[in-house]
């Protein structure tokens, strides 16, 4: 057994601002219901700038080019405070633009579904030459289509439109004629799921000490399914990201469980770590379409941007020891199961206190919790609160409980072990994992020696249970802590001892 | 307080989840009729 690390991990941000308006799951239900609504009319003033969505504090936190204690100094409203020459690129990933992400899904497409009208394609392919994760040959692969025929598949519904201020420059035709899980709308979504995968997973084989190519297996943990009439979640998204990203060696396979799928997919690739069935694992999730704008009506109503413009990806390496990298515990580990419960105290006592009781840790040894780490300032507007305070009040409130902290000690421990919420509104991205980076970050430099990672889910969304999931896990400073299966100089001698004593007694057997 | 009424529970999953609600309901005299658990992020 060798303890699973946390090798390396990427994080992206993808501007998707007129998809949101053509796409995003609150805007197709409102163009159905109501086409000439005072929202749909509103709507496109209240968007942002790419500019603006790069220099808004939060991403710059999400790709980690700022911590979420530099976050937390910065005045609020955040979009009213955005950092000023704030970059695209992070030692994490990117916040890619709109167009470049439209020719990156071009890339991503294996089967011709995609079409890009010739001077956009040609435009996109001359700024993809430039990226400097992406070579010829992928970039080669971005065509032009005339634009009448583009039109007439879009007219005819069988492909999905891509709009850039306004005009047609791509569409994504459906895979089957009459299959409704192969549509032109599951494709889109599907196709944006492998390209931003595919993006965290280029960032991630970049870093120092990463190849790709040393990859045994890849873990997708996002929230679509894909497949066809017969097998409508057949899966794989994951195999289908390694393909195109360098991951020659690997095979994979996708994990579901709404947003509490990350923490899955980080706990199964440390088993299979730990056990030595895979030495590389890779976790990883592209974004989710249907929650661009998701909360847009209620951002409108406050007169304020529409803050869910933009996807999210990552991904996460988890390798054997190497003795320098944060550790996995896999001897604490939290799970809500069938019979946990739905109360508060039940969800926050699988998830933080057993499993931190298991390994005799108490709730302040733990240097920082992330929870569902939704930005406050696309919920609270929305009514949904601050989300990551009110899960920290809940782990505080148990501890008081508890007797791990005085009542007075609430707040502060809200103050202490919490952070403010970064990640946008992607369903399973801002999901516990978001501070994997900054953990090992923190940890590598000494700030913090210790941070839990909690995944919920709401399975009752899928109406097949009205149970809901998480699950956790601990990430800690590496002390060698890994090392304990290796041999000792007792043991050798031991060996050696055992050997010669074979010996003598053979040849003695041999004597007489 | 609760003796006859009909309630409808909409529970949040980061908040107080509609079993969790139901559960005490359930210990007074309000008839639950409808409870569901939604998730607002």
């Amino acid at each position: 057994m060798t303890s699973p690390v946390i090798k390396g991990s990427s994080y992206v941000l993808v501007d998707a601002t007129n998809t949101l308006l053509q796409h995003g799951s609150t805007q197709v239900g409102e163009r159905q219901a109501n086409p000439d609504s005072e929202y749909l009319k509103k709507l496109p003033n209240f968007l942002r700038s790419y500019e603006d969505l790069v220099g808004y504090a939060p991403n710059q936190a999400y790709i980690g080019n700022i911590s979420v204690e530099d976050l937390r100094d910065k005045p609020q409203p955040w979009y009213e405070n955005n950092i000023e020459d704030a970059s695209r690129y992070s030692d994490w990933g990117e916040i890619m633009p709109e167009d470049e992400f439209i020719g990156l899904i071009k890339i991503a497409d294996a089967f011709d579904l995609v079409k890009l009208e010739e001077k956009f394609s040609n435009n996109v392919k001359e700024k993809l030459a430039e990226h400097p994760l992406l070579d010829d040959e992928q970039v080669a692969k971005i065509n032009g289509t005339d634009l009448e025929v583009m039109q007439k598949m879009v007219d005819e519904h069988i492909a999905e439109p891509l709009f850039i201020d306004g005009e047609l420059v791509a569409c994504v035709k459906q895979a089957h004629d009459t299959d409704p899980n192969l549509n032109a709308h599951i494709m889109l979504e599907n196709l944006v799921v492998k390209a931003s995968g595919m993006l965290s997973v280029f960032h991630l084989g970049k870093q120092e000490g990463i190849d790709l190519a040393d990859v045994d297996y890849v873990i997708e943990v996002s929230e679509e399914a894909c497949g066809d009439v017969n097998q409508r979640g057949g899966g794989n998204f994951a195999k289908a990201i390694a393909e195109l990203t360098g991951c020659i060696n690997a095979t994979g396979s996708d994990t579901r469980s709404f947003c509490a799928a990350p923490t899955h997919g980080l706990i199964n690739a440390a088993a299979l770590v730990s056990s030595g069935i895979y030495e590389n694992v890779v976790v990883v999730a592209g974004g989710s379409t249907a929650k661009l704008g998701m909360n847009g009506k209620d951002h409108v109503a406050k007169d304020m941007p529409v803050l869910e413009d933009s996807y999210g990806g990552f991904a996460v390496l988890v390798s054997q020891d190497d003795g320098v990298s944060p550790v996995i515990r896999t001897d604490s580990i939290g799970r809500h199961t069938v019979t946990t419960g739905s109360s508060p105290q039940a969800v926050i006592s699988s998830l933080v206190t057993e499993p931190l009781d298991e390994v005799g840790l108490s709730i302040t040894d733990v240097d920082k919790y992330s929870v569902e780490m939704q930005n406050p300032e696309m919920t609270k507007p929305a009514g949904a609160g601050d989300v990551p305070a009110s899960n920290y009040k809940m782990i505080a409130a148990l501890g008081v409980k508890r007797g791990d902290l005085e009542r007075s000690d609430l707040m502060n421990f809200v103050e202490e072990h919490g952070m403010p919420g970064f990640a946008p509104t992607q369903g399973h991205i801002p999901s516990g994992v978001p501070f994997v980076g900054h953990a090992y970050r923190d940890i590598l430099a000494g700030e913090i020696e210790r941070a839990m990672i909690i995944g919920k889910g709401s399975l009752f969304l899928g109406r097949m249970t009205n149970q809901f999931d998480g699950v956790s896990f601990i990430i800690e400073k590496n002390t060698g802590q890994g090392q304990t299966d290796a041999v000792s100089e007792d043991q050798i001698k031991n060996i050696v001892a055992g050997a010669m004593r074979n010996l003598a007694e053979s040849l003695l057997v041999e004597e007489e | 307080m609760l003796d006859g009424k009909k309630v409808v529970i909409i529970g949040d999953r980061d908040g107080i989840p509609a079993p969790a609600i139901r559960e005490c309901l359930e210990t007074t005299g309000a008839e639950v009729i409808f409870g569901s658990t939604e998730c607002f992020v």
